[in-house]
């Protein structure tokens, strides 16, 4: 087994016993908080399959959450209760608009592909906003939530909290399985030197657009998710900056790294929800923090704990 | 067999393919020399794939591949090489061959399966590495070889596509004379199986390798023959190899 694999896994040990440990030492309160940095990891994960080794830098991903999250919160609304029924109806929703926006935006690459994703996401955003029906600016409560096979055990607590944190791991797993296969090869291949990838005879694009259509229904679980642990839905969901937190993520993770984009997403979320607790300006903090980490750990977290061996590029 | 017909190529008022037309056959390795600005880049454009011809055919086996995108050229069976190295840099020497073998062989929408323990794949890419002469390098990271290895690890990632003639783009450029040397006799045996056409400024490999040769001056071959035909030829001196040669 190799060391990315051993580092999640150790990572997911951790978290797996949480539930247990939280209580002994009196922070239940921060379960709540895991689930979000985890759902938070589960769209950087997705991001990092389309910029880490697609090499597809997208300003739009956080859209996809969004996506994820109307389309549960519109099936709640309508009676769709049943988990794994608003995963097809995230995932659906999710993939077919990646597919419209992708086939247009993948027609660029570099900084016009960054445009272009920012100005689609902008376009998804301003129409979450104008969804009267269900809140528009103000966001929508809802006042039921999903049940897993009629049971309401994946509704909160340590249910959800374990959902969740099987829905990282095969996310996780998934990703890695599809970074090693030959779909994932020729992805990589595509970053590495586009011209010759194609000139190896693969025509490029359609495996940027399905990579890009893979990610935006992951990111649409992660927004099926949030709303199940906020009980709320409302635009900000999918605001820019949400995708800018993301690229943050998997940078300050480092680039291709699974592991590193899920240390990278406990980061943001742990370094926001304690600095803004002792200190109103704290993102005077924040920032230098992350030009640091930038600056001196040039391959993210996850080079800090495991140096990248040359080659190979997954 | 690769055929060239008529192909002509214009920007603008600038006319840079002249009714350019060629043959190569199977044992054939035709080059095509000429001054920088004479258009050779843009008839190798043309024939990979990356520029559209105005008017013109191009025939691969007999297959009219004139209007295919780069990639489904590839798939014809054409194979080449670039005049500025180009692979996969993050991959290793093996990865960079077993990519190109992978692309031929069963389809890349597989998603799940490990496609670096792929038994088929490897060992081919392993052949066509001992075929260039780089097998004991292959797990080290393309990134790291030498100058003259990318220029055999280029070779190897063309030979890996099953090519039916090779498009060979100055690959001589910046190497070493025994880097050269023994490159020729690579090039030499692989005539043999490939037609091949090459670009190359390396006069003394030009002569070596070619039995065809073509003089391209300002987007119109000007002579075409054999290496001793063109050696001779009034036009072909004065245009390009020079009076006192």
């Amino acid at each position: 087994m190799d060391r990315g694999a051993l580092i999640g896994g150790l990572i997911f040990g951790l978290l797996l016993t949480m539930p247990v440990i939280l209580p002994i030492i009196g922070a239940d309160y921060l379960t709540g908080l895991l689930i979000k940095a985890m759902l938070l990891a589960i769209a950087a994960l997705s991001l990092d399959l389309i910029i880490g080794h697609g090499g597809m830098v997208s300003l739009g991903h956080a859209a996809f959450i969004g996506i994820g999250a109307y389309a549960t919160a519109i099936g709640l609304e309508n009676g769709i209760e049943e988990i794994l029924l608003l995963f097809l109806l995230a995932m659906g929703a999710t993939a077919s608009i990646a597919l419209v926006t992708g086939v247009l935006a993948l027609r660029t690459s570099g900084v016009y592909f960054l445009m272009i994703t920012l100005a689609f996401g902008q376009m998804i955003f301003f129409t979450l906003t104008s969804l009267a029906a269900y809140g528009g600016d103000d966001g929508l409560t809802l006042w039921s939530l999903a049940t897993l096979f009629g049971s309401d055990i994946v509704q909160e607590g340590e249910g959800l909290y374990f959902f969740v944190l099987a829905t990282l791991i095969l996310t996780w797993i998934g990703l890695w399985r599809v970074s090693r296969s030959r779909f994932g090869r020729v992805l990589k291949a595509a970053r590495d030197n586009p011209q010759r990838a194609e000139v190896m005879g693969y025509p490029i694009a359609r495996y940027q657009l399905i990579a890009y259509v893979i990610a935006a229904c992951i990111a649409g679980i992660s927004g099926l998710l949030l709303v199940q642990y906020a009980e709320f839905v409302s635009p900000s969901i999918a605001a820019w900056q949400r995708s800018g937190d993301l690229i943050v993520a998997i940078v300050l993770g480092g680039l291709g790294s699974r592991n590193g984009a899920i240390l990278g997403a406990f980061f943001i979320v742990i370094m926001e929800e304690f600095l803004s607790s002792i200190f109103h300006e704290w993102r005077l903090i924040y920032g230098p923090l992350l030009v640091l980490l930038v600056l001196y750990a040039r391959g993210g977290l996850s080079d800090l704990i495991q140096p990248k061996s040359s080659g190979g590029g997954v | 067999m690769l055929v060239i017909e008529n192909l002509n190529k214009s920007f603008g008022a600038l006319q840079v393919s002249h009714n350019i037309s060629l043959k190569i056959a199977l044992g054939q390795c035709h080059a095509v020399i000429g001054p920088n600005g004479a258009g050779k880049t843009t008839l190798i454009h043309q024939i990979s794939g990356v520029l559209l011809q105005n008017s013109g055919r191009i025939l691969l086996d007999g297959l009219d591949i004139s209007h295919l995108s780069i990639w489904q050229r590839v798939h014809a069976g054409l194979g080449r090489t670039f005049q500025i190295t180009s692979i996969l840099p993050t991959f290793t020497v093996l990865e960079n061959v077993a990519t190109a073998v992978q692309a031929k062989e069963g389809s890349s929408f597989k998603f799940f399966a490990c496609a670096t323990v792929e038994v088929a794949l490897n060992s081919k890419a392993h052949s066509i590495l001992k075929r260039v002469g780089l097998d004991d390098q292959a797990d080290r990271p393309a990134a790291d070889l030498s100058h003259g290895e990318l220029r055999l690890l280029e070779i190897a990632i063309a030979l890996a596509g099953t090519p039916k003639f090779l498009l060979l783009d100055e690959p001589m450029a910046g190497l070493g004379k025994t880097e050269s040397a023994a490159l020729i006799v690579l090039l030499n045996e692989l005539r043999n199986e490939f037609p091949m056409l090459l670009v190359e400024h390396d006069m003394d490999a030009v002569f070596q390798l070619a039995d065809a040769l073509s003089v391209l001056v300002d987007g119109r071959i000007v002579a075409q023959g054999s290496p001793a035909e063109v050696r001779d030829d009034p036009q072909a001196r004065t245009a390009y190899l020079g009076d006192g040669g």
